[in-house]
């Protein structure tokens, strides 16, 4: 699509932020009324949570940009380090872990000359 | 404890503040370089910076905007474009659902719980849950008001800043953050799963991403939500119902 003009922001408006503030409003709505317990609650949550994992799932094994041209093995072997510290990193295991992948990603892309 | 001994309360505008003082937290910290990630990502894929600027504000919710931004490259019509970032937005409702009992008194309008809701994305409902408590309720409302505009503000700030600067990075720079991404993700709903089909879910959606990526690439995200989600979801209560029946 073209990027000029007024219509990608009229797009971003109506794709972006009313696909998303609608959820939003839905759950303000829905407030106390919705049973934390029932079992369409928990089919939604996993239906979400899958959606956002397809997004990881695209950003590691088909990126864009600077790590197109990069090793898939370098880009698994760095979440895989990540993990390895996040499981093991006690309290500060998110920093840990995220430290621990960008470190590996890093190390692998100046030894491959990226 | 009589009147004169009880604490005086505070003003709506110090819990906003201690709330915006959780911008210097860990949590902020990671999601503000992801934004640098971000801007890495779109400056790359030559969509303007008052464009991206603008999905900041709007939009908000990161995986929301990389999906979008997906979109808009392929050229998808809008239609198609609205309903794969609804569907990647549902887990709005439970949130937002889940944090409202937690903020409001019987006081709060709901246009104002309509407003501060838009400020609901990953990292502010995690940080939210974590220290909401620690708010008397009165105050919890403008405490949460006050960590989400003033991250998001920031993060519309930072992506316009860092905007012309990232298309110099040297490879390896934008490579790195443009990974921060997919970690924080990652490591993020790892940490606030309060479910175990959370995990289920997670896993079973990184397979089947890959998957429908490889097969059905226009339709990888809706596909991998339905059926991956609705597998984790079955497999987790059959699951739970034979350990029921022990």
């Amino acid at each position: 699509m073209s990027f000029e003009g007024p219509w990608p922001y009229i797009y971003i408006a109506i794709a972006g932020w009313l696909a998303t503030d609608f959820w939003r409003w839905s759950g303000v709505i829905a407030g106390n009324r919705i049973d934390e317990k029932s079992e369409l609650l928990n089919w939604v949550r996993a239906v979400a949570t899958a959606l956002v994992a397809a997004v990881i799932a695209k950003l590691i094994f088909f990126p864009t940009g600077a790590l197109e041209s990069s090793p898939l093995w370098l880009r698994l072997g760095a979440v895989l380090a990540g993990a390895l510290f996040f499981f093991f990193g006690g309290r500060f295991r998110q920093i840990l872990g995220i430290a621990a992948a960008i470190a590996f990603l890093a190390a692998g892309l100046a030894l491959t000359g990226a | 404890m009589t009147a004169e001994t009880a604490p005086e309360p505070q003003s709506q505008m110090h819990w906003f503040l201690i709330g915006a003082r959780g911008l210097f937290s860990l949590p902020a910290i990671i999601l503000m370089l992801s934004f640098v990630g971000f801007a890495a990502f779109t400056a790359e894929a030559k969509i303007p910076v008052g464009q991206v600027m603008f999905m900041t504000g709007m939009v908000w919710a990161l995986p929301a905007k990389v999906i979008l931004v997906g979109s808009m490259l392929s050229g998808a019509h809008i239609a198609t474009a609205f309903i794969a970032v609804t569907l990647s937005s549902v887990r709005m409702m439970p949130m937002v659902a889940a944090l409202i009992p937690e903020i409001r008194t019987s006081r709060t309008p709901t246009w104002l719980l309509l407003i501060v809701s838009h400020f609901v994305a990953i990292t502010a409902w995690v940080f939210a849950m974590e220290n909401v408590r620690d708010v008397p309720r009165y105050g919890r409302v403008a405490f949460f008001a006050g960590f989400g505009i003033t991250l998001t503000i920031t993060n519309i700030l930072l992506v316009g800043i860092v905007y012309g600067a990232v298309s110099e990075f040297p490879p390896i720079v934008s490579g790195c953050l443009f990974f921060l991404t997919p970690v924080y993700f990652l490591t993020s709903i790892w940490i606030s799963a309060r479910h175990r089909v959370i995990y289920w879910a997670l896993g079973i959606g990184l397979a089947l991403g890959y998957l429908f990526a490889v097969i059905a690439p226009e339709y990888d995200i809706l596909l991998t939500g339905i059926i991956g989600g609705t597998l984790a979801w079955w497999g987790e209560r059959m699951l739970r119902r034979k350990e029921a029946a022990r």
